[in-house]
């Protein structure tokens, strides 16, 4: 249970996906110009991953002891097919969250913190559960942080920047200040 | 499209990671060092050149609905060829980027390419298209690795031997005794400050650039006035 607990505030917080590791930029940068949309594609995020840590532990125990060479192919087929899944159901159940989610469900599919994921599981050989406490950790975490650079731009937009390290220089600017905020999170494991 | 267009795109006006922002992630990651920055950009630009001539060759048989997924495959294909390649040849550097290895099925660099540049133009030219892209790519990595391993550890060139074997051993350049930097450069906040520094400087070379060729425009019309 202690173990658990750990891989869930590991992911989340010390070694956040996308502060810490730089998995999953791509959305993080382009997406995080509204705090509702960021939290929505967030919340989607978390939900493929913790599929993708349910298949990936699947193809471990089942494919890939026979032919580890097909890891990666394997991976990126399931992933593709999951999200357009996913899309499909949403579209039956849900045709609001559907429009609102828009152009970003499909993308998933290309976030890196997803196959990240999968592969971070398998090298660290995690069963069933702790993989799924840990694809959960890694989504709230770039959920988090998502929302975090949102709000930080929201009210970027209003201050005087300078006009040549305005856009994307500024984002990554303000990333990482918050990287370096993650980063007191590390003294959590000496602290216990 | 000419050739010389082609390489000018990928090499700066259209260059993958500072225009086009794509393929941040390994980019970010990798290059703590020069080392690790040029296994990484060599991986990209030779997985980037054969993925986009095999595309380019099979583009008419291709199904307009299974086109993307097929793309897709076919990176996979080649990163996982590269990525056994590694595991033989030098093991030592893949222990430490096997990861961003693998990722760069996710580099959306590659299926840009592919779907944009490949999947439209003949092989020759997707070839050339790729090679130039991931030069591009590569550049900036190394740019970034020499300046967060020159600040981080007040080395250059460390760890070669990863990528050339025991020749490269004596290659590092040392300019501080303590062997001691200054660690936020390595740390992942430096990585991000030092990409949004590398975009303003872009833009800074930008501007001079086109204000540099608009006063040649304006001297050209002023000649042109004074010959009737």
């Amino acid at each position: 249970m202690d173990n658990l607990f750990w891989i869930f505030i590991s992911s989340l917080l010390i070694n956040n996906f996308v502060l810490t590791y730089f998995l999953g930029l791509c959305p993080f940068l382009g997406v995080s110009s509204s705090l509702e949309t960021s939290f929505r594609l967030g919340m989607a995020t978390t939900f493929v991953l913790i599929i993708t840590a349910l298949c990936a532990w699947i193809l471990n125990t089942y494919l890939l002891i026979y032919a580890p060479y097909l890891r990666l192919v394997s991976f990126i087929v399931v992933i593709a097919s999951t999200v357009q899944f996913i899309e499909m159901v949403i579209k039956k159940l849900s045709p609001v969250l559907f429009r609102a989610l828009g152009i970003f469900l499909p993308l998933i599919t290309t976030n890196c913190a997803i196959l990240g994921l999968a592969i971070f599981a398998t090298n660290r050989s995690y069963g069933l559960v702790e993989g799924l406490i840990y694809a959960l950790g890694a989504g709230l975490g770039f959920t988090i942080a998502m929302v975090l650079l949102a709000g930080l731009r929201e009210e970027s937009e209003l201050s005087d920047v300078p006009a040549l390290i305005q856009g994307t220089a500024m984002n990554l600017i303000i990333a990482g200040i918050l990287s370096m905020a993650f980063m007191g999170f590390a003294g959590l494991f000496s602290a216990v | 499209m000419t050739s010389k267009q082609i390489i000018q795109d990928g090499l700066w006006s259209n260059n993958p990671a500072l225009v086009q922002l794509l393929g941040l992630c390994p980019l970010l990651a990798v290059s703590n060092t020069v080392a690790t920055s040029l296994g990484l950009g060599l991986a990209t630009v030779m997985v980037l050149g054969a993925s986009n001539c095999l595309v380019a060759l099979i583009r008419n048989q291709v199904d307009e609905a299974t086109r993307l997924p097929l793309f897709i495959l076919i990176i996979a294909g080649f990163v996982t060829c590269v990525d056994l390649a590694m595991q033989a040849w030098s093991f030592e550097l893949h222990q430490r980027i096997s990861l961003f290895i693998a990722l760069i099925v996710t580099n959306c660099t590659l299926l840009g390419r592919a779907e944009s540049f490949a999947s439209k133009n003949p092989v020759i030219y997707s070839l050339l298209d790729g090679l130039m892209m991931g030069t591009g790519f590569l550049l900036v990595l190394l740019a970034m690795g020499f300046c967060r391993e020159l600040l981080g550890h007040g080395t250059l060139f460390s760890q070669m031997d990863l990528l050339f074997g025991d020749t490269a051993k004596n290659w590092t350049i040392q300019f501080t005794t303590d062997g001691q930097g200054f660690l936020l450069a390595v740390l992942p906040p430096g990585a991000f400050m030092l990409m949004g520094l590398f975009l303003a400087l872009k833009n800074i070379v930008d501007e001079r650039l086109l204000v540099s060729a608009r006063a040649r425009d304006i001297q050209r019309v002023r000649i042109d006035l004074r010959t009737p």
